[in-house]
């Protein structure tokens, strides 16, 4: 038994029959994982799509209150990300401990960088009172005019009050769906400052790269989520 | 009932091997940071069995106040928050894990000849969030309790009541995700760690059942997860998802809890059928009959599971062509629960049946369950369905199914791999009776609230009409049979760790792989690499390789 055991790398778990035995399930995990992602956001997205087809000029008209320059330029800033944490995957499988560690901090201020500006448009709702609650106003629904910048750009017509109030449940799906993918970001950062201290240590340059590559897959994925709410929420009403 | 199987080693020579999982290590940090499966099972048996214990006497507080027509031992509100407790604790922190966090993560790896789960840090981490939900749970209990139902139902639950709903609702979104990472593991497990000639068509139908049972846990369980956090969301900050006030639809909650909610039964009782197929097989000496079937159906359920939960909406205003589609789909979960019926009595059919304890509780969960499967389809009809839904015909056929079908199956495997997670024996007689008393309490207790929902009592009322008084007094004396039922083998089975026979390595004369080492087993399950070289319940293979072992040791 003794001697079986020194033919195995040390990153091996000893109930795993092999090296890639080990690889395959993580991997396989990792995408089961992700699936049930996609079944949590689902239900989000059910949401969304039931609302917007009860509640249409609702959803056209809060839809122009959001920042399409924000939403495109955070939209780079997460493909970029995305490119970072390929090429760190990247290095972890050709053994670049420096290279790593560096795509990997480029990983992390991408995010950061994501992170502030979605601040910056959180504080713009919060300033329109358009954050759901208490303190909603119904004010650039009601009359358009009164909001100088969307107007300009949208022209849009006062909608009736009942249908004004709708735009509650889409400002709620909003900071809903932006927060949970925010909330996503927001661990995969703290899970890549803990890979950053390990890579310096030369944890994933050593012939083991499964870990950085399936958190390469769970990076992808919140990156593909937005795509999506990038897509629903700031683009599909430009031309309505 | 005199024939048996069991076969014991020599009790003046036998012990208990010296190393096993339960030696290797000790103290409160070996089990506290293990990764091992098996221990692992322990925890999690240890804490559910806690929690039904405080869910079975949330039930007793039940019965007893409806021992009588008017409201008389607690408040109406209090009534209402003891039968919500109820059913959250036995929901989420019994049922949902019970089969499979305990028997499962024990016996899923040495079936298929795997030295653990492929994730055991997961594993781990699985029972602690159990913990912190269950710990929760509590909390909640102590703070003054929650009385929306175990459904959350809005708005009552975003608007209109001022108990502990955050933290019920954190409370089951935390467990939620001790499930999802259970289903996660065994599926992962299922499908990588299996051992060299574990073909899929040579796996125990336990493994089936649980497989079908975590796709079941992976896929839904996070609908749920984000419908608790939308209601979080609007009790807190009041968002208008599910408020109609603002445009947003309760009903949408109603969509997104039985997405989750309905599976969830099937993730219950299918892991508790798995059980049952091992012990048919086991106590008749015979293969399962139609084995593929029997694995397909599980699968089967776990499709079929995921498109009928609007049957539990028929009265809530969805559409009459939704309410259509889904009866009918509902009829069709009761196709593939009724061809594992119909396998299990084939395989009866000429058996060498013998009925030791497993096999008693086998019988009853056959029984059971097929009066609580039927009944499911009346209420799956649409018309019968708008006169029995929210009486007492629901809360009988939900606890036929739940209590009369997965607790039998889960006391069933208890028994069954008692021997070979401890290494001896239960005490046989006393068992058998605890299965009768079992048996005869339970239908004491819940067939009366067939006949008290059809005669249209409501459920959820601290207080009823007085002609409905025989039958309720009937049902809370069949409580306390069943009560004294489950507390016999809480005792029999401590007993039974020190003064039990000693088991040796297969006392049932089992072909499962578990059963072919020593119990209780090593920590790395077998001493070398096991190779499957024949079918599942081969117990020709079992006399060969008995024979062969009495050859050699001559």
């Amino acid at each position: 038994m003794a001697e079986t055991h020194e033919e195995h790398p040390s990153y091996q778990r000893h109930h795993f029959e092999s090296v890639e035995q080990q690889k395959d399930a993580a991997n396989f995990a990792m995408w089961l994982f992700l699936v049930t992602e996609v079944m949590f956001f689902g239900g989000l997205f059910t949401a969304y799509l039931i609302y917007r087809n009860w509640y249409y000029a609702a959803f056209v008209a809060a839809s122009h209150q959001l920042n399409v320059f924000w939403g495109t330029l955070n939209t780079v800033v997460l493909i970029l990300s995305s490119f970072t944490m390929a090429m760190g995957v990247w290095c972890s499988e050709t053994r670049r401990r420096r290279g790593l560690v560096l795509c990997l901090s480029l990983t992390v201020a991408l995010g950061m960088c994501f992170l502030g500006i979605k601040s910056i448009e959180y504080h713009e709702k919060w300033e329109k009172h358009h954050i759901p609650g208490d303190h909603y106003s119904l004010q650039s629904f009601l009359n358009p005019a009164s909001d100088a910048e969307v107007y300009s750009e949208y022209h849009d017509k006062p909608l009736p009050l009942d249908m004004a109030r709708h735009t509650e449940i889409y400002f709620s799906l909003y900071f809903v769906m932006t927060g949970m993918h925010a909330l996503h970001m927001i661990i995969g950062i703290g899970i890549l400052v803990f890979m950053i201290f390990r890579a310096q240590a030369g944890a994933y340059t050593s012939g083991h790269a499964t870990y950085v590559e399936n958190f390469g897959f769970y990076w992808h994925f919140v990156d593909l989520i937005w795509i999506y709410l990038f897509a629903l929420l700031y683009l599909i009403s430009r031309h309505q | 009932m005199s024939a048996t199987i069991i076969n014991l080693p020599d009790q003046s020579t036998a012990r208990i091997p010296k190393t096993n999982f339960l030696t290797k290590e000790n103290g409160l940090l070996s089990w506290l940071l293990t990764g091992d499966h098996k221990r692992i099972g322990i925890l999690y048996l240890i804490s559910i069995t806690f929690f039904f214990f405080i869910g079975g006497a949330l039930a007793g507080l039940i019965r007893l106040e409806l021992l009588t027509p008017q409201s008389d031992l607690m408040a109406t509100d209090t009534y209402n928050k003891v039968f919500t407790m109820h059913g959250v604790v036995m929901i989420f922190l019994f049922l949902v894990p019970s089969v499979p966090a305990t028997l499962g993560n024990f016996f899923i790896p040495m079936m298929i000849g795997a030295k653990d789960l492929a994730l055991p840090k997961l594993n781990l981490l699985s029972w602690y969030l159990y913990v912190i939900g269950g710990i929760l749970v509590i909390y909640t209990m102590v703070a003054g309790g929650v009385d929306t139902g175990w459904t959350f139902t809005t708005p009552l639950s975003t608007h209109y009541v001022n108990t502990n709903v955050m933290s019920t609702g954190l409370a089951v979104f935390i467990a939620g995700f001790s499930s999802i990472f259970t289903g996660l593991n065994f599926i992962v497990t299922l499908h990588k760690m299996r051992c060299p000639g574990m073909t899929w068509f040579r796996l125990p139908l336990f493994c089936w059942a649980h497989y079908a049972a975590s796709i079941l846990m992976v896929l839904g369980t996070p609908v749920l997860a984000i419908a608790i956090v939308l209601v979080a969301l609007e009790r807190t900050v009041g968002i208008g998802v599910f408020d109609p006030t603002k445009g947003g639809d309760p009903l949408l909650f109603q969509h997104l809890f039985w997405f989750y909610s309905h599976p969830a039964v099937y993730i219950m009782i299918l892991p508790g059928m798995g059980v049952i197929s091992e012990v048919i097989s086991t106590f008749s000496r015979k293969r399962v009959f139609g084995y593929t079937a029997v694995a397909f159906s599980s699968v089967a359920i776990a499709v079929f599971g995921f498109f009928v939960w609007a049957h539990h909406m028929f009265i809530m205003g969805i559409s009459n062509y939704a309410v259509l589609v889904f009866s009918l789909l509902t009829m069709l979960v009761a196709v593939p629960s009724a061809i594992k019926i119909f396998n299990w009595t084939f395989t009866l059919y000429k058996g060498s049946i013998t009925f030791e304890t497993p096999m008693l509780y086998a019988f009853g969960f056959m029984g059971l369950f097929t009066i609580g499967g039927m009944t499911g389809v009346f209420l799956g009809t649409s018309g019968t369905d708008i006169h029995l839904t929210e009486t007492y015909f629901i809360v009988a056929h939900f606890h036929f199914v739940m209590v009369g079908g997965m607790l039998m199956a889960f006391l069933a495997g208890i028994h069954f791999w008692w021997p070979k997670m401890t290494g001896r024996m239960y005490p046989e007689k006393i068992s058998q009776m605890a299965a009768v008393i079992t048996f005869v309490g339970f239908n004491l207790t819940f067939f009366p609230q067939f006949i008290l929902g059809t005669l249209g009592m409501p459920r959820r009322y601290a207080s009823y009409p007085a002609e409905f008084q025989v039958l309720n007094v009937f049902s809370t004396a069949g409580a306390t049979i069943l009560g004294v039922g489950y507390l016999m083998p809480v005792l029999y089975l401590v007993w039974s760790l020190k003064y039990g026979a000693i088991a040796g390595n297969n006392p049932w004369q089992a072909t499962g792989l578990e059963w072919q080492t020593q119990s209780p087993p090593l920590t790395e399950n077998f001493t070398e690499l096991p190779i499957m070289d024949h079918e599942a319940y081969d117990y020709e293979w079992l006399e060969q390789q008995q024979a062969k072992e009495v050859a050699s040791a001559r």
